[in-house]
């Protein structure tokens, strides 16, 4: 639940952003306010907004388990906004992007079926609190 | 109404230094956010014995935190920056597989992780799968 709900605001809340980002005029770095204003454009807002709801989910799954295993369960969310595309947009998807998908899926799958943590013994936690 | 506006491509230096950018600000928040998490605990066990003010506190009260979230917050920054020059199916994609090795890297050398041969296959079918997904 938790992983599943980083994978699927990440992607949105990216796609949000680049929507935002695209309509506005070209930022150079001589006038960096120009940056924080486009944070207040609805489009931009709307990303932040999904994309908080991905950092709460996203510290929470860091609570109980390695970045290692987080991250890889994560990039799921490319694979359900693609399915998304396909089959609710109708867009078509290349062979190319098949084989992403199953890579993508292979690749969650195998982290997975691994634990989750880093089992460390007590003596090791012991020292390292004692530091 | 909003008219697109026309922007030269950059090159591929200029591209390449985007992208880096975006890539190490997030490892470096990633793995100092990890660092914060462990040293907190299980959010969902603080929650049930103190509630999710005792959880928020447990989280906003850690420096490590903070330090993950400034690298965090520079790296969507220059996430915004390159969205502006660069396309989504190039910045999302390539910042998306590179962070994941350089995360396994760092996970192994700074949180001790144990990144065992089923982590990195992972990681590197996960990385190629982006990359094929984006084109």
């Amino acid at each position: 639940m938790i992983l599943g709900l980083v994978a699927l605001c990440a992607p949105l809340g990216d796609s949000c952003l680049s929507r935002g980002m695209a309509r506005l005029p070209a930022i150079t770095l001589a006038h960096p306010a120009s940056l924080v204003a486009a944070v207040f454009t609805p489009w931009i807002a709307v990303g932040i907004a999904l994309l908080i709801g991905f950092f709460a989910s996203y510290l929470t799954a860091l609570s109980w388990a390695d970045l290692t295993f987080v991250l890889p369960a994560t990039a799921f969310g490319n694979v359900i906004v693609a399915l998304l595309a396909r089959f609710w947009l109708q867009e078509p998807i290349s062979l190319e992007r098949w084989a992403g998908i199953v890579l993508i899926t292979v690749g969650v799958g195998f982290v997975a079926h691994g634990p989750s943590l880093t089992e460390r013994p007590a003596t090791a936690i012991a020292e390292e609190q004692a530091r | 109404m909003t008219i697109p506006f026309p922007s030269a491509q950059p090159s591929l230096w200029a591209a390449t230094a985007m992208i880096a950018a975006i890539v190490l600000a997030s490892t470096a928040g990633e793995v100092l956010t990890a660092a914060a998490m462990k040293s907190i605990g299980d959010l969902d066990e603080i929650r049930a014995h103190s509630g999710l003010k005792g959880a928020i506190r447990a989280v906003v009260t850690c420096p490590l935190f903070f330090a993950g979230v400034s690298f965090l917050a520079l790296a969507f920054f220059s996430l915004l920056f390159a969205l502006n020059h660069l396309d989504l199916s190039l910045v999302a994609p390539a910042s998306a597989s590179l962070t994941l090795v350089t995360n396994a890297v760092a996970g192994k050398l700074f949180l001790k992780e144990n990144v065992d041969r089923r982590r990195w296959t992972a990681a590197v079918l996960v990385c190629v799968g982006v990359y094929f997904l984006a084109h």
